[in-house]
């Protein structure tokens, strides 16, 4: 084990602590600085990620405490590990499949006999689309951007977890259908069918609110 | 192609993981189903919506816990 050199200190109320040491679009730097132990260039990370990151733990939880433990030891974890990150895929898919890993058990803990991922979500249900209705044009512009988050957090926190994680990760974080299945433990048809029914359940449950409204 | 089909093929067709064979048969019954229509055009918006949905500001008490976490634990040694 080796000791950091010069590890600046993470003042919370300072936002200067959080100034990238390298160019702010270049992750594969800051990996690099942060894996040679600029300190400062892992808090340059955790800045650009923690949002997506705590928004990934809150969908998969659905709930702040929890969310907010996945994130700290998401972002703990990768950097105790940062020296095993042989950079074969974007740092933040790295990070993600570790947020994953510690939301999936956070929720295992906390209903180990409802919650597993592993068991088929997958029924014979018939998925054809019912509610057939036009959107319009845009239809979320209809809302206030705080009212929107609200229907959107509500809509996919109806989803049954197997399915929410599946369209967070390969929808909302854009990862691809190997990574989405390597991280969740799944074949990639059984990612693929989960997005399939995600996506389509998804856009049931919204159609009540965008759907163009009748004229008068 | 028939309307159980193009559902079936959904994801790919919206991710345009489709040989140009089906494809253009999807564009084909497309083109005469509305209600095929609707489906992939609502779908398509969905993860629209969710997709260019920004996160949220990390609320502010959240944000110094985890400062103060970060803080505790990168001084330690890293393995």
């Amino acid at each position: 084990m080796l000791p950091l050199q010069e590890e600046p200190g993470l003042n919370p109320m300072n936002s200067n602590a959080l100034a990238p040491a390298v160019g702010p679009d270049d992750e594969g730097a800051l990996v690099g600085a942060a894996k040679a132990g600029d300190v400062s260039a892992f808090e340059a990370l955790i800045a650009r990620y923690e949002r997506k990151i705590f928004r990934l733990a809150m969908n998969i939880t659905q709930n702040r405490e929890d969310a907010e433990d996945v994130m700290q030891e998401a972002f703990l974890k990768s950097y105790q590990h940062l020296g095993e990150f042989q950079g074969n895929s974007r740092f933040y898919t790295w990070l993600v499949r570790i947020a994953v890993n510690q939301a999936l058990m956070k929720l295992r803990k906390r209903r180990p006999n409802q919650f597993s991922l592993d068991e088929a979500v997958e029924t014979e249900e018939d998925v054809m689309p019912r509610e057939l209705e036009d959107w319009g044009p845009s239809p979320e512009q209809r809302y206030a951007q705080t009212e929107l988050q609200q229907i959107l957090g509500q809509v996919i926190a109806e989803l049954d977890p197997g399915f929410r994680v599946v369209f967070q990760l390969r929808d909302v974080d854009e990862l691809s259908t190997e990574d989405t299945a390597e991280a969740l433990g799944l074949s990639v048809p059984a990612v693929k069918s989960r997005l399939l029914r995600a996506r389509l359940k998804l856009r049931q449950k919204l159609n009540r609110y965008f759907r163009r409204e009748e004229p008068a | 192609m028939n309307c159980r089909n193009v559902v079936k093929e959904l994801s790919n067709y919206l991710d345009e993981a489709l040989d140009q064979t089906l494809k253009a048969s999807i564009e084909q019954h497309l083109t005469n189903c509305e209600d095929c229509r609707l489906v992939v055009d609502t779908t398509r918006k969905t993860i629209q919506i969710y997709c260019n949905a920004e996160p949220l500001p990390l609320p502010e008490d959240t944000r110094i816990r985890l400062r103060e976490a970060l803080e505790k634990r990168l001084h330690r040694p890293r393995p």
